[in-house]
């Protein structure tokens, strides 16, 4: 079974120095070739159990495998198996763009001729190659991001983490790193994400995690989770004023203003049952939308569910 | 990793740090350059000639062989200890820690890139020093092994610093108040023989007495000191630092959380 994960973590705990207890004892299968989320909010666990598969974090207790090599006793194996981007840029800020690939690649023990062919391959498609000779410093947000993914693919690894690869980065960058993203997934190599952008989750990832206080809240299918969701809240804007009070008898609706209204619409429902009513109430509706990300919904009320819990 | 990919690994960190000060050669290189230069005009040219003779040689001969022991310490040491540690504080440590190259392969590429700074120096300063005075050789395989595990000891005592060092003032605490210190009163502008003997014993306990001596006896062939303990100690500690710093890091030590 092992040689099916690309990502095999079982009982993974950590306890900081301070008696901070980040992990308590998760376990977290990946897929080959998957597209997967790790999300939670911050402090929940995400950034302990990637630094630990990373090696920037020692574990307390547990294991990890990657491509089925073990962390602890095939850890040469296992590194070479792994690329990471990381939240924060990590780079030496004086050195150039080129150089700092090429460096990356002799670290993986890969020949500086080979390396320097690798990093024109993955600067060019990142579009990146016009500043191969700009020191590092100079880059915008963006185009650090963009250095960080070249970096992490040098050695060609089989997983590759992602650490909120577009966090700050604008949203015409954001579609073209999604896309690169899916491309390099598409040609076999497992991703692993974690992003505060819920939509990009939902968009690019097969499968997902829910972490919190350490704990793992869910491990299933993207399809399955939102398939779990009971209702969603769409809002609609309306041709016409709408009168003080709009009641739809087998719909919740809140008045927002005299052009928009919130309908909330239970997992029972169909979005055809709501235009035959709103037709009935002569609400002439010109377009709608969901209040927030269907994930969005789904996360804070599971959350919520680990608050209460 | 094999070791054709450690080859690799070694070669990348060390050409890396070689750019790195070549790339920076107007804080690394010019410095130690003029201040030597000013050493020799005071302490050697203006003074050193009424102080007179030292061990038979004049006092400009017996200094330099010190003068340039003292920039090769100092410069394998702040050249690791400044570049690890500002490999920490731009995190760029971890490209390393991510990466499969094994530690010793670390400590080996950083130290050795510490030793290319000092002996860099070294020939510097020894260019300077024979505008100054003509300098025997006396064994130039002793001034060779001398100076190389030297610079390499230093090497090793900066990154140690540098795992420890959490902020810019840890990296100058211990050059400021130990090294300099024992660089200056290690014999390297009078022989112990000029003090009484309490403070000659207490002097033989200075680990750069005996490094300075060494690599003197090298150029002029006089000592105040027994080389075999000298170089043996050189050696050892060497071996021994390596051992503590290599241990450290791959604990992990003020590098992994």
């Amino acid at each position: 079974m092992t040689d099916m994960y690309a990502l095999q973590i079982k009982d993974l705990t950590k306890t900081y120095a301070n008696g901070t207890k980040a992990l308590k004892g998760i376990s977290l299968n990946v897929n080959k070739g998957d597209f997967f989320a790790l999300l939670g909010p911050n402090g929940a666990g995400k950034s302990t159990t990637l630094g630990i598969v990373s090696s920037l974090v020692n574990k307390t207790s547990g294991s990890v495998q990657i491509m089925g090599a073990d962390l602890d006793t095939q850890r040469t194996q296992a590194k070479m198996n792994l690329g990471v981007v990381p939240q924060e840029f990590n780079f030496n800020q004086f050195e150039k763009v080129f150089d700092i690939i090429v460096t990356q690649a002799g670290y993986y023990g890969i020949s500086a001729a080979v390396g320097r062919e690798r990093a024109e391959k993955y600067l060019k498609k990142l579009g990146l190659w016009e500043k191969r000779s700009t020191p590092a410093r100079m880059l915008s947000g963006g185009m650090k991001r963009r250095l960080m993914i070249a970096r992490a693919l040098v050695h060609e690894p089989d997983v590759l983490i992602l650490d909120e690869p577009t966090a700050g980065v604008d949203i015409e960058l954001r579609r073209s790193m999604w896309e690169f993203l899916q491309e390099i997934n598409d040609q076999g190599i497992t991703i692993i994400l974690t992003t505060h952008y819920l939509e990009e989750a939902e968009a690019l990832c097969r499968n997902i995690a829910i972490i919190d206080q350490g704990s793992i809240l869910v491990d299933c299918p993207m399809k399955e989770l939102l398939g779990q969701m009971n209702q969603q809240t769409i809002i609609l804007d309306v041709e016409r004023g709408l009168p003080d009070s709009v009641h739809l008898d087998q719909f919740e609706t809140v008045k927002v203003d005299d052009h928009t209204l919130e309908v909330v619409i239970n997992k029972d429902q169909t979005i055809n049952e709501l235009f035959n009513e709103l037709n009935k109430a002569s609400v002439s509706v010109c377009s709608f939308r969901n209040k927030s990300n269907r994930l969005e919904e789904m996360f804070v009320s599971m959350l919520g569910k680990s608050e209460d819990a | 990793m094999g070791a054709s990919a450690n080859w690799i690994a070694f070669w990348t960190i060390l050409i890396k740090e070689i750019r790195r000060f070549g790339r920076i050669w107007v804080q690394t290189i010019l410095p130690p350059a003029i201040t030597m230069t000013l050493y020799f005009i005071v302490f050697g040219n203006l003074i050193g000639s009424r102080v007179g003779e030292m061990g038979g040689f004049s006092y400009m001969e017996f200094i330099a062989p010190g003068l340039i022991m003292m920039s090769v310490i100092t410069n394998a040491y702040s050249n690791v200890v400044s570049s690890f540690f500002g490999n920490k504080f731009q995190h760029s440590v971890e490209e390393l820690l991510v990466s499969p190259i094994p530690n010793w392969i670390i400590l080996l590429g950083y130290s050795l890139g510490g030793v290319a700074r000092g002996l860099a120096v070294g020939m510097v300063v020894t260019v300077v020093a024979l505008f100054f005075v003509d300098l025997p050789l006396y064994s130039v395989g002793l001034i060779a092994i001398t100076i190389f595990f030297t610079a390499f000891l230093f090497s090793l005592g900066g990154f140690l610093n540098a795992l420890f060092a959490t902020t810019f003032d840890d990296i100058t605490i211990v050059p400021t108040f130990i090294l300099t210190p024992l660089t200056y009163l290690g014999g390297v502008f009078y022989s112990i023989q000029l003090l009484p003997e309490f403070w000659q014993n207490v002097s033989v306990l200075n680990p750069i007495l005996h490094m300075v001596n060494a690599f003197r006896y090298g150029f002029l062939g006089i000592t105040d000191i027994n080389l075999g303990f000298a170089l043996g100690m050189i050696f050892v500690t060497s071996v021994i630092m390596f051992g503590v710093c290599l241990h450290l890091l791959n604990k992990g030590v003020g590098i992994r959380q």
